[in-house]
Order: structure tokens, then sequence, then C-alpha cells
């Protein structure tokens, strides 16, 4: 394969991880969420196998596979479980209006690419293009945090970031040594367990899952 | 003979630090505990004491190296004539209140644990002598914050109380800034001593040997002596002292009051006279200036308190502010090389540190035994106690006629010596403390006379007349430890009053190791008997004659009214026909102090309120009931420490507002703090 068509191929694969991230602000049904989020995995473990053929860097297929299962397959079903268990309301609330964080975001994506443009120039990567999207991605993921109310869609806020940061990572030096992807994928899947057992605790004490319960917990004038 | 001084200090600070350890096997038998550990604590008092008396008369320096701390930097430990003096001081005060102590702290048994008390005031002891013994900035702060954090837990001791919890957080946060800006004053000094380079600087012995330029020497002077004088509460670093002390324990505010700001005192001379050397005259203009404002407003606060012990700890402020006159008066004189002066300026000062320590620990010894008896501070409520507690009136008595300097009694011998500093001071070469000095004499003069009223005021209201308060049931004299304590304590103050010349003999190799200068040679010149300070055409003063001459005046004086028995007739008092004495008619404490509130009162916030209340058309003339409202607020506390702590207050809840207690929120901080680097770093 042509270097130069791989480029093409991961400039694309680029543009639908912006793409979902996008349908991550839009989406207001909380089963969607989860599908949008298999589908960013997906074509980031899509993009990574390529970046690894092209640079011929074996292990980040090693990354390819890890990212599928965990983020294709195993983090959309561990919430999907979640989410029935705890008869999570299937409506996403949130605090600003969709049409206005679409707006903030398109902003967003703009300085990140206005951001990057010094590092464009001077890389000599394949993925060099991409850097912009990655960054883009994990302050997309960060507003999707700030923006929604309810405690689920903030850890698919936080995942979503961590793909920014995983696309990041391979975009700009094609990918972290294996030890610290092991370490950063087995990561994830502990907060994901961590988060299911803190919402059972949570909603236990506050009987939802609304973070507006927690404001209780700062000090009182 | 040489009989190595630091040997028994080392070992009664083990004894003490012992004493606190074995309490827990004491769990149960608090009696047992009471009375063991504060015999333990008198012979450990007592071993300290023959240290520091041998280390001043010997005038030797005795050196150890304990390697205990962090690797590489060991606790130096030294005893020197300055250390070996005021480890006097605090030993012999420490002797006296440990003997009181047994019988005092026994009436807290079965109110409150008084493990906690025996095991703080041990280490509270062995704080203040490690204090006095370290001969490096590091374990000299370890044992300073070992005095400051023991001394904490002494003053909440009495914690039910939200007043008492308030002093002692008051307490510990001066103490807290005071212990900063002393770090500081050791991180410049040490740094100059090894040209920032090493950490070899933290000894004594090396920073007084190092060459610091004047500026950063008169930075390294103002953060001591400002770090210190927090401790000693100097005006206007004072208003933790008349919190703290009311509130501690009376035996352990008679330890604060007559030992613990004591050992700021010698932090203030080894570092100024010690390490750093005097080099301009200002530091003393300072230090007497501020020694004065101390010394009038102390005692101005003093006689307008209606606590008992309130009224003792704001007249130590004003006795701290004396001993810093002549801290202030010796380093002028040091620093124009007159070195007899500065001599004479600081045995003054030493003498009144030694006297202060006695008679302030006996008036706090004897409002303790009030306090034990009575469960009252207010004066208001008091009277009449010289029926009731033979034996503690006349030792309160003597602890009153010391502090107010009348002869036969040791006040007097340090602030006779303190005005004959004053009057020889027109020596000095400079104009401007030429005239600065005769005002600061004259200050000094009302601060003496304003003590003595003060006293008259405290003896009078607590002692004389009837009792005022509602009930007496319960008053009865001290025990027998206590009265042993005051006791050793009022024979102390009249040993110091009456033989001056030894005392003086003794501490003489004091300013000749600090400041080059002796006294001994003229204060002798005509024998122990007279006292010859400058020459005997000047001034003299001859102890024992007077104390002879008011022993035969008041003899005849008894013989005459005693000699037969009718002399003395006991009757009513005549009630002008009025018909309706109470007791509380009686002059009282703040009817005693109102002169002075109308002369000084621009001084103080007074807010004085009086109104008749009854019915007019009744009776026009003479109404029900009169009511008297008098509130007095501290100006220094309202002028200085209320706009810091208000503004801390402002600024702390402004920061506050940034914590919603909601995530959004927390993430947009971080979003838009991430936003903000990206664009400008």
């Amino acid at each position: 394969m042509n270097v130069n068509i791989a480029a093409q191929i991961n400039s694309v694969l680029a543009a639908l991880i912006l793409l979902t991230a996008f349908g991550l602000l839009v989406q207001r049904r909380i089963y969607g969420l989860l599908h949008i989020f298999a589908w960013q995995g997906l074509f980031l473990s899509i993009s990574t196998a390529i970046v690894g053929y092209t640079a011929g860097l074996h292990h980040l297929y090693i990354s390819a596979i890890l990212t599928l299962t965990l983020k294709v397959f195993a983090l959309p079903y561990i919430l999907y479980v979640l989410i029935h268990r705890l008869k999570i309301h299937k409506e996403v609330e949130d605090m600003v209006n969709i049409p206005t964080t679409m707006l903030i975001g398109i902003a967003l994506v703009i300085f990140s690419y206005h951001l990057t443009a010094p590092i464009r120039e001077l890389s000599t990567l394949v993925t060099r293009s991409t850097l912009a999207v990655a960054l883009a991605t994990v302050m997309l993921g960060l507003l999707m945090m700030i923006t929604r109310k309810k405690a689920v869609t903030q850890i698919i806020g936080f995942l979503a970031l961590e793909n920014g940061l995983f696309f990041a990572a391979t975009s700009a030096t094609y990918g972290m040594p294996l030890v610290v992807e092991l370490g950063v994928a087995l990561d994830i899947l502990i907060a994901a367990f961590i988060f299911g057992i803190f919402f059972f605790q949570i909603r236990t004490t506050f009987d939802s899952l609304d973070l507006k319960e927690m404001e209780k917990l700062k000090e009182e004038d | 003979m040489t009989l190595l001084p630091l040997g028994p200090v080392f070992l009664s600070i083990l004894l003490f630090l012992f004493t606190a350890a074995i309490t827990p096997l004491f769990a149960g038998r608090p009696h047992a505990l009471v009375r063991v550990s504060f015999l333990l604590s008198a012979a450990a008092s007592l071993m300290a004491l023959a240290g520091g008396f041998f280390a001043v008369s010997n005038g030797a320096v005795d050196t150890m190296t304990l390697p205990i701390g962090l690797p590489d930097l060991p606790f130096y430990l030294r005893v020197d004539v300055l250390s070996g003096f005021f480890v006097t001081v605090v030993s012999l005060l420490g002797l006296f209140v440990s003997i009181y102590s047994i019988g005092y702290v026994k009436g807290f048994i079965g109110q409150r644990p008084v493990s906690t008390l025996v095991v703080f005031y041990c280490l509270f002891m062995a704080g203040m002598l490690m204090v006095l013994i370290s001969d490096d900035a590091y374990s000299f702060m370890v044992s300073w914050e070992l005095m400051a954090a023991s001394s904490y837990f002494l003053v909440v001791f009495e914690d039910e109380h939200a007043s008492n919890r308030r002093a002692a957080f008051i307490y510990l946060l001066i103490a807290h800034i005071g212990a900063v800006l002393i770090l500081l004053s050791f991180g410049v000094i040490a740094g100059f001593a090894s040209g920032f380079e090493s950490f070899n600087g933290y000894t004594f012995s090396a920073m007084r040997s190092s060459t610091i330029t004047p500026a950063w020497a008169s930075v390294a002077f103002l953060l001591a002596f400002f770090g210190f004088a927090a401790k000693a509460g100097m005006m206007p670093l004072h208003v933790w002292l008349p919190e703290a002390h009311p509130v501690a324990p009376s035996n352990v505010s008679a330890l604060m009051s007559g030992v613990m700001l004591k050992t700021a005192i010698y932090g203030i001379m080894r570092v100024t006279f010690d390490i750093l050397h005097i080099s301009s005259w200002w530091w003393g203009g300072l230090v007497l200036v501020l020694g004065l404002v101390s010394a009038v407003m102390g005692i101005l606060s003093a006689l307008m308190q209606v606590d008992l012990k309130r009224l003792l700890a704001y007249s130590s402020v004003e006795n701290i502010g004396i001993i810093l006159v002549c801290l202030g008066l010796a380093m002028i004189f040091a620093s124009f090389n007159m070195s007899v002066l500065a001599a004479l300026a600081l045995v003054a000062g030493l003498y009144h540190v030694l006297n202060h320590a006695m008679f302030k620990g006996l008036l706090f010894m004897g409002a303790g035994a009030v306090l034990h008896s009575t469960h009252e501070r207010n004066m208001e409520n008091m009277g009449g106690l010289i029926h009731r507690m033979k034996w503690t009136a006349p030792m309160f008595l003597v602890g009153c006629l010391s502090i107010a300097a009348l002869p036969p009694f040791n006040g007097f011998i340090s602030e006779w010596l303190i005005f004959q500093t004053f009057l020889l001071s027109p020596v000095l070469p400079s104009p401007v403390l030429n005239l600065l000095i005769p005002l600061g004499a004259a200050l000094l003069a009302l601060t003496a006379a304003l003590a003595a009223r003060c006293f008259v005021k405290a003896y009078g209201v607590v002692f004389l007349g009837h009792w005022r308060g509602a009930h007496q049931h319960g008053v009865h004299e001290a025990g027998l430890s206590m009265r042993a304590g005051m006791l050793l304590a009022a024979v102390s103050c009249l040993l110091l009053g009456v033989l001056p010349s030894f005392v003086i003999r003794w501490l003489d190799v004091i300013p000749q190791t600090l400041v080059g200068g002796t006294i001994s040679l003229s204060a002798h010149e005509f024998g122990w008997l007279w006292l010859t300070p400058v020459s005997a055409g000047r001034a003299s003063y001859s102890a024992p004659i007077v104390f002879l001459g008011i022993l035969l005046v008041v003899a005849v004086v008894y013989m005459i009214f005693h000699a037969r028995k009718t002399s003395i007739r006991r009757a009513p008092v005549w009630d002008c026909g009025f018909g309706k004495l109470t007791n509380r008619m009686q002059y009282n404490s703040t009817s005693f102090a109102m002169p002075l509130r109308r002369i000084f009162g621009f001084l103080f916030g007074i807010k004085e309120v009086a109104r008749a209340a009854g019915d007019p058309a009744l009776s026009p003339m003479f109404m029900d009931r009169y009511i008297y409202h008098l509130k007095m607020r501290d100006r220094i506390w309202y002028g200085l420490y209320k706009p810091v702590s208000d503004a801390s207050f402002w600024f702390a809840r402004r920061v506050g507002r940034l914590q919603h207690g909601r995530i959004q929120i927390y993430l947009l901080y971080s979003f838009l703090t991430l936003i903000v680097l990206l664009v400008f770093a």
C-alpha cells in the first residue's frame, strides 16, 4: 500500500473520528451514545493498524487489537449492563442546549487547527495532519463532560477524551511504548469498574445519579 | 573547682521527659500521679538549678554534641553564663511551682483527667530548658516548638469553654508567626555564615563568626526581635497574652508569665549581643521605644481589668516592657562602646528578669489559690479574703509590694538600677538620644507609679473590705504544698531585695562576656552592705539597713497598737445614717480605676453608659436601680488585628466561591486553564 494512500485513508478515518466526536455531542439517547462511542473506537483501532502498517511498527497492531476489544466491545458492554441495571433514564440531559454546544465545538476544532499549525510545518510523519483532529477530540470530550448532567454521560465523555489522547499519541509519535499502552488500557478498564461501583454508591446515597445532588458536598457559608 | 554545668541541666531535661513518659503507669491513680510527677519535676528543677547556678558562678562554657536529629545535622548543646542565668531563673521558679502544683493540681482530680496536665507540664519545662541550652538553629527551633506546642495544650486544658479554645488558638497563631520570623532570621545569619553554600552555618558558633553586611544584619535583627517579641508579649504583639494566661491553670500561668516570656528575652539577648553583635544604635532605640510603649500601655490596661489573672497578664506585658527598656539602653550604650554603662543596663535588666519571675510567679500562685478556693476570677465579686486566707494574703501582699517596686523587696532594686542607668545616659554623644532618653525615664517613672496603684487595687479589692459576691461558701485556705510554694517564692523575693550585692556579684560575669564591661568594681566599693552602682558620691543604697529600719518601724507600730487589748476596737461601719449599707457599696475595681479612665481613657475605646431605672413619678430623686455599663475595647485589637483577620476571611470567602460543588464547573476550570495555557504558553 502506498504511503500516500495510507495517509489518505488515515485522514478519512480522522474525519470519521471527529464526526463521531460531534455525534457524541448531539446524541440525545443514551444507547445511541454507546453506539457512537463504539464506532469511534472502531475507527481508532483501524487507524492505529494502518499507521502501524505504514510505519512498520508492529507493536501498534497489539494496540489496535486492544483498542478493538476494549473500546469497541468490552467498555460499551459494561456501560450497557450498567445502564440496564441502574434503570437509567434513556434521555440525555444537558445543561447547554445542543446547537450552542455544537457551535462551541466548531470553535474548538478551529482552535485546535490553529494550535497545531506550527507542528504540522515541522513534522515529517504521515499522520501529521491528524494531530489537530486528535486535539479537537480531546477538547470535545472535555466539553461533553462539562455540558452533561448525568454521571453516565460524563463517563462516556471521559472515555472519548481518552480516545482523543490515544489518537494524538499515534498520530504525533506513532504511538506510545507498548508498556505504557498496556498500562493505559488496563487503567481504562479498571476505571470503568470503579465508575460502576461508584454509581451504585452514589445512587444509594442520593437516590439519583444526577450530579446536582453532589452540590451539597461543598462547605456551608 | 570545675563542676561542668551542662551535665545536671541535661539530666534534668531527661528527668522531665522520663516523668512525662511514666504517666501512663499511673492510670487510674491520679493522686499518686500528681504527687510522684510533681515531686520528680521539683527534683529535676533542683538539678537544673544547680547546673545553671554553677554555670554563672564559674563562668564556664560547657558543650556537648548529640547525634540525634537529621543525618549530618546533630544537636549542639552549650551552657554559657547567659544560658546558665536563664536556666537558673527557669528552674528556680519551676521548683517553686512544682511544689505548689502538688496541691493545686489535686483540685482538678475528679473534674477532668489530670494526666494531660502532668505530661504537658513536664514537656513544657523540658522544652524551656532545651531552648536555653541549644547551640544551633535547628535544635533551638525544635525546642522552641516543643515549648510552644506543649504550652498550647496547657492553655487549652479546660477546653469546654469556647473562649478558652479561642484564646489558645490566638496563642498558637501568634507563636507560629513569631517562630517563622525567628526561623527566617536564623536563615539569613546562617546563610552569611556558610556563604549560602552548605548547611554548616546552622550552628550558633558558625553564626557568631560570620561576616554579615550591616544591612542584612539589621534585617536579621528585626526579624529575630519581632519574632521573639511576639513570644515575649511586647506591644503590639501582646494580644495573645491577656487571653491565654487567664485561662490556663494557674500553676501554668505562673510558669508562662514568670519564665516562658523570659526565654524570648533570652532569644533577643542571644541573637543581638552574642550572635550578631550590635552595629548601630537605632536597634537599641527601637527596643527602647517599644519597651516603653509596652510598659505604659501594659500597666494602663492592667489597671482597667476586673479579672484578677488578666490584670496579672497585662502586668507581665508591662514588666517585659521594662526589661526591653533595659536591653534597649544596653544596646545603645554598647553601640557607643560604653561598656560599663551597658553592663549596668544589662545587670538591671537581668535582675529584673529574675525578680519578675519570682514575684509574678508568686502572684499567679496567689491568684491560683484564690481561684482554687473561691472559683471566681472576677475581682468585683471578691473581697475580705484576708480573713479567710490568712496565709495566702500576706504572700500575695509580698508579691504586690515587690511588683510595686517598694523596698525592701526585690522589685525596688532592679527599678532603682534602671533609673540609675537612665540618669547616666546624658553622657551619650548623640543629641537625639539625649532628648529621647529623659522622656523615657519619665514614662518609666509613670509606669512605676501606675504599677503601684494597680497592685493597691488588686490587693485591696481582693483581700480587704467585705465579700462582694453572691455567696461565700467553701472559701478556704490553700493546702500545705501550695502555701509552701508561695512561701518559697515570697522568701526569695525578700532575699533578692535584701541581699542585692551578692546577686550582682554573681551575675556580673554575664555583661562581661556580652559587652565586655563589668560593674562589680564600683558596685562593691563599700563592701556587701552598700550597693553603689556607679560611685558612692552619686547614688548608694543599702538594702540590709533599709530592711532593718523598716522592720524596726513595723515592730514599734505593732507594739503600740497591740500592746493593750483595748487600743483596737471593732465596730460596724458608720453608714452616715443611711441605714442600708450593703457589701456592693464598697469601693470596687472599676471605681478604683475611674480617675485613670478619665485621664488615659483616650488610649482605649471606652463606652460608658449610666442610667437610672424606675418610675420617676414615684420618687424622682431616688430611683430603684442604677444601671452602669462599661465596655472597654482594645484599640490595638480593633486597629491592627481585626482588619487583618477580616481581610483574610473576606479573601477566603471570595476564593470559596470557586467551590460550587458542581463537577461540571470544576471541569470547566480545568478546561479554561488548558485553553489559556495552550494559547499563551
